[in-house]
């Protein structure tokens, strides 16, 4: 026994190193463990096979707008008309919260189809504006009844608690009358 | 149990000897709720408060694990599954209407208890864990109920659940994806509502372990008392049973009775009748409330409207956690060495002012939005964080307290004195032992 060195020459023995090393993998085991316990609260196939939904915007005319679900979410699709196009290019940039323009919320050539999910940026409730005879705000455009959040004809945060305007989803044209939310382009 | 004096368990039947030998629970309950805990003798009633808190659990937790028995938790069967016991389940009506507002007395129990540890400074040294804890059980509350009220899937229900997973969406970065995971999808659906059944399930029995730890650490110093002096010897003490066990009891029958009344007389007086609509995900109801216990909070979240480095969205959220975070540091914003509020004058009168506070922020909560119900939110939150961060500590260091009697002995004593004095005499003990 006596020339088997007990420890190394700074003092960790090799007792610690093995104690380390098995707390650690079976620390590592545990992590491995819990993993599928925390995966499985994240959104399942069929909720995310919901990827896209084809809408056909023939029958909305100017000034009109229809609510449609896309992941479950409501979705706003307007048609805007050419004065509230313009009451959305009057407005500098400066005075927007979220900045943008109403050129880059829609899809070059089809410029008066506004698309932005119904749900408000503040706590998610559907803001009113897109039926026939709702509030539409101070702006034209949307308001939500929760928290009082004022959105323009762009569907951008004007006044209120909201710090985002209405997200835009992904979709395009497949034809000049149907479009797809959710697909890239 | 941390009395010298505590009386023994002595069992005397020959089983009980037996039982004690190889499972001593029995002894276990006897020092802890039985005649081996000695309690300071001058308890008022504001001190039944957290037994009926243990009893509304219960209740709870009786009446839930039977509605449980018949109730869907899918997205097109939860609410008719309620509507079925309402409707056709023998005596559903009453187990859902006693569940429902059992829910509303829990807190409203819990709150006085809260505002009575705040005012007798029960939080304060050698009790601080027992306040933690406390304020542990309270989260793990607000947890529960906000994840029952869900369950019924109603439009305040799916709103409700809406509106505060969306405060995670607050949080930079992580935040929508963190919403996404806790949902089990883009917004609330069947995932989200098997998963809050699951839990609305476990937490009440891990609210009842930390009550366990809650009493256990309330035992190692002994509970508090009105005057807030230490127990010195046994004059000071009586056995939890049964001097308290009656006391806690007829109390107990008292509050049942006034339970009784709203469950069967108006049971749908604290819920808002939008949640008899189901849920529909495609419209908001004009009004979201969440209950009323939670309106002080709402109050502070709706606070902000302005941006101000941070999204006005986030430091309502901020503030909101805040709120009741704060409290877990509040033994060390309030360091004064007298502990009873009623030695404490200039205390007395904030805390009064905190209590009209927290009303007017509730009201503020559950009201509709105007520019001056903004406003006065506004204030009243503001003046929420004042007091615990600027005033309690500017108090506790300057304020002149009163005398405190000798002890609890000395303080009750003398009034018994006056009392067994025939009428018109005055004894005058009284007022010479507060001098003293």
């Amino acid at each position: 026994m006596a020339d088997v060195p007990v420890t190394a020459g700074d003092g960790v023995r090799r007792r610690d190193f093995l104690n380390v090393a098995a707390v650690s993998f079976a620390g590592v085991g545990a992590v491995a463990a819990i993993s599928p316990l925390l995966v499985q609260m994240a959104p399942p196939a069929d909720v995310l096979a919901l990827s896209t939904t084809e809408v056909d915007i023939s029958k909305v005319q100017s000034g009109q707008g229809i609510k449609t679900v896309w992941r479950k979410q409501p979705v706003f699709v307007r048609n805007l008309t050419d004065k509230e196009i313009a009451e959305a290019n009057a407005v500098p940039l400066s005075e927007l919260r979220d900045p943008q323009t109403l050129a880059e919320r829609t899809k070059a050539g089809h410029t008066n189809w506004l698309i932005t999910l119904g749900v408000c940026t503040h706590l998610g409730c559907v803001p009113l504006g897109i039926g026939e005879g709702e509030n539409k705000g101070p702006y034209g455009g949307y308001f939500c009844p929760c928290h009082g959040s004022m959105y323009d004809t762009a569907a951008r945060i004007r006044q209120g608690p909201a710090p985002k305007n209405l997200f835009v989803p992904d979709y395009n044209f497949t034809s000049p009358t149907t479009i797809m939310i959710g697909a890239k382009g | 149990m941390s009395f010298s004096w505590a009386r023994p368990y002595d069992p005397k039947h020959p089983f009980m000897r037996w039982l004690d030998e190889r499972l001593p629970l029995p002894r276990l309950v006897y020092g802890a709720i039985g005649g081996g805990y000695p309690v300071p003798r001058n308890l008022n009633y504001w001190w039944n408060f957290g037994v009926l808190a243990g009893l509304f659990l219960m209740i709870q937790i009786v009446t839930g694990i039977t509605l449980a028995m018949w109730f869907y938790a899918t997205n097109d069967g939860a609410f008719n599954s309620v509507e079925h016991i309402m409707r056709d389940v023998n005596a559903g009506w009453l187990l859902r209407y006693v569940h429902m507002n059992g829910a509303s007395f829990f807190f409203l129990v819990t709150y006085i208890h809260i505002f009575r540890g705040l005012y007798y400074g029960s939080y304060k040294a050698p009790r601080e864990m027992v306040w933690m804890l406390g304020l542990v059980i309270y989260l793990l509350m607000m947890a529960t109920a906000f994840m029952g009220y869900v369950l019924p899937w109603g439009q305040m229900s799916f709103w409700g659940a809406q509106v505060i997973t969306g405060f995670f969406g607050a949080i930079p970065v992580v935040g929508e994806p963190l919403r996404v995971w806790l949902l089990g999808g883009y917004a609330p659906d069947q995932a989200a509502l098997t998963r809050f059944f699951s839990l609305h399930y476990l937490l009440p029995f891990v609210i009842a372990a930390v009550i366990i730890l809650h009493i256990w650490a309330l035992h190692i110093p002994g509970s508090s008392n009105p005057t807030g002096v230490d127990v010195r010897d046994e004059k000071d003490t009586l056995p939890f049973h049964p001097f308290y066990t009656a006391k806690d009891g007829w109390f107990a029958a008292a509050v049942l009775l006034a339970f009784a009344l709203v469950v069967y007389f108006a049971p749908n007086a604290l819920g808002h009748p939008d949640n008899y609509i189901p849920a529909n995900p495609l419209a908001t109801p004009p009004h979201i409330v969440p209950e009323w216990y939670f309106w002080p909070f709402y109050a502070i979240l709706r606070s902000f409207t302005v941006d101000f480095v941070l999204p006005a969205k986030l430091w309502g959220v901020l503030a909101m956690f805040t709120s009741i975070l704060l409290l877990f540091f509040l033994p060390w914003l309030d360091k004064g060495p007298v502990r009873s509020g009623s030695y404490r004058p200039m205390f007395k009168r904030f805390f009064w002012l905190l209590v009209v506070d927290v009303l007017i922020l509730g009201y503020i909560g559950g009201a509709e939005i105007t520019p001056f119900n903004i406003a006065l939110g506004q204030f009243a939150a503001a003046y929420y964080f004042a007091h615990f961060l600027i005033i309690l500590p500017l108090v506790s260091k300057y304020e002149q307290t009163l005398p405190l009697p000798k002890s609890i002995t000395d303080s009750v004593l003398h009034g018994e004195e006056q009392e067994s004095a025939p009428a018109g005499v005055k004894t005058g003990k009284k007022t010479t032992s507060v001098a003293s």
